[in-house]
């Protein structure tokens, strides 16, 4: 594989920029694999190439229904962080980051990751207190946090509304100071260019229509290009989990829903973190390009569309405007939508299934970004080892019937409710 | 935007409206031996098909019925409204 530097840059400018190789092939698919993982998106790219990394399992194919890259790590407001109370969430977030850190000379590939810090604003005394409370159990965990009052905040944002008769005053905030965003796409592309030069097919425009199961045990798939055997089988496919596990007979602990996000126009730089309301749900940062990029509210109701119904975006951009009231002056560039696998209590599940040699990655809520590398990473683990490793051991499937929720946000079953 | 057949109110917009999820789960009947994987089908399993879909809303800015209502999740084309205590 080509090695990407400033001297191959400046090598292949003299040659017109005629020369530089495929970054990833366009194989047919093999008849036999040794791990198939279905879904070309982030999480399934990290996976690959952490099996081929990790534990040289190198015989792999994944299985994409459009193009890599295409779905939700595509669509997402690239937000990366780590600021969760419960030890299961934190632990793997925390180790996610680690790997953001290093992530670009890893892939040797910019994904432009930023540590620019995050502010979930505080409107309330009682909010500061569950952030303090919030932010102890992440200090605890090793993870950075830092509780800022209304005067620190300010120092930080002057641009947000610190106006006395408002409806949401800012008491404060809660700050991880090494969160972050990082490119999206380079991300899916970083991953998939190292995949491929060591040797996994990345099979992109084949649909997987069935599974060949016999006594208990996976034997491959079918697909738009042919049957194709694995023992072993990874679903990484978010939204569309729940249209597989009809095919596998299983039902499972998610429901689909809709998530928008939209870019203003790009603007003189004025934002340098990433900052979210705390009376509703909205989230901002603003983009190398100079748009702000938000976001915010599920649609609300089960959506396989990928596109979003304009009331609660509107509802979304009034939180933001009453957090920050120059974005009304803005006009919105791009709005687009993606499907998420909405979990039972908001947390994933990583883990094998009843079907031998089938492992479920799935039920990332609208929090799929940002747990790319520790998903890829855990994922990669749990189909090499047959067994979780111990930062998603607590991510189980059977955890909804043994009663062993991971309820983040505390909302019960219903986690599309804002 | 969404516009549903209220049975009661007649076709109003979503913004009138919040969504209360799959119609089609069942609470286990109270005083039976109930197992504990009837609780969790109940409770945490969900089918979420793309396509039609029949699911609970109520009428919160208008009549506070709760209702149910088929619809395409993909396209989101409402095919019926039914008032809760009908079945489709």
């Amino acid at each position: 594989m080509q090695k990407y530097s400033v001297f191959s840059l400046i090598k292949n400018a003299f040659k017109g920029h005629k020369d530089w190789e495929v970054a990833w092939k366009d194989p047919t698919p093999k008849t036999e694999y040794d791990v198939i993982i279905i879904g070309g998106g982030g999480h399934g790219l990290a996976t690959a190439y952490y099996l081929a990394k990790e534990h040289n399992i190198t015989k792999v194919a994944i299985i994409e229904k459009g193009w890599i890259g295409g779905g939700n790590v595509g669509r997402n407001t690239t937000i990366i962080r780590s600021n969760y109370m419960h030890d299961e969430n934190g632990l793997f977030s925390e180790f996610g980051m680690n790997l953001w850190r290093n992530m670009s000379q890893d892939l040797n590939f910019n994904v432009m990751f930023s540590p620019r810090g995050i502010i979930n604003l505080a409107h309330s005394d009682a909010q500061m207190n569950v952030y303090s409370r919030r932010g102890n159990s992440m200090r605890l965990n090793g993870i950075d946090a830092v509780l800022l009052n209304r005067e620190e905040v300010r120092k930080i944002i002057p641009m947000a509304d610190f106006s006395e008769n408002v409806r949401f005053p800012i008491f404060g905030g809660l700050m991880q100071p090494s969160a972050g965003t990082a490119r999206h796409d380079a991300v899916a592309w970083g991953y998939a260019r190292q995949a491929d030069s060591m040797g996994v097919d990345i099979i992109q425009n084949c649909e997987v229509t069935g599974f060949d199961i016999s006594n208990g045990k996976i034997l491959g798939i079918r697909t738009s290009k042919g049957n194709i055997k694995a023992k072993k089988i990874g679903l990484c496919v978010a939204g569309s989990t729940n249209i597989l596990a009809e095919k596998l007979n299983m039902t499972l602990p998610i429901e689909t829903h809709l998530l928008q996000a939209c870019v203003s126009e790009p603007i003189k730089p004025i934002l340098d973190n990433v900052v979210t309301f705390g009376a509703g749900h909205f989230y901002c940062s603003q983009s190398d390009k100079g748009e702000m990029v938000m976001g915010g509210d599920l649609d609300g109701y089960n959506s396989y569309s990928q596109r979003g119904n304009l009331p609660t975006l509107q509802h979304v951009l009034t939180e933001g405007i009453a957090m920050f009231p120059f974005l009304s002056k803005l006009k919105m560039l791009r709005t687009w939508g993606g499907i998420m696998d909405m979990s039972m209590d908001g947390s994933p599940i990583i883990d094998k299934t009843h079907i031998e040699g089938l492992y479920l990655n799935c039920g990332w809520c609208y929090g799929g970004f940002k747990a790319t590398p520790a998903s890829g990473w855990t994922f990669a683990h749990t189909i090499a080892q047959n067994r979780p490793h111990e930062l998603n051991a607590g991510y189980s499937l059977n955890r909804f019937s043994t009663g062993h929720l991971i309820d983040e946000k505390g909302l019960g079953t219903k986690t599309w409710i804002s | 935007m969404l516009y549903i057949k209220c049975p009661h109110c007649g076709l109003r917009s979503q913004n009138e409206f919040s969504y209360g999820g799959d119609a089609t789960v069942k609470r286990p009947e109270l005083n039976k031996e109930i197992s504990d994987q009837d609780w969790d089908n109940f409770v945490y399993l969900r089918k979420s098909p793309r396509g039609k879909h029949l699911e609970l809303w109520q009428h919160i800015s208008g009549c506070r019925q709760w209702i149910k209502v088929e619809r395409d999740t993909l396209t989101h084309e409402i095919f019926k409204t039914l008032k809760a205590n009908e079945e489709l």
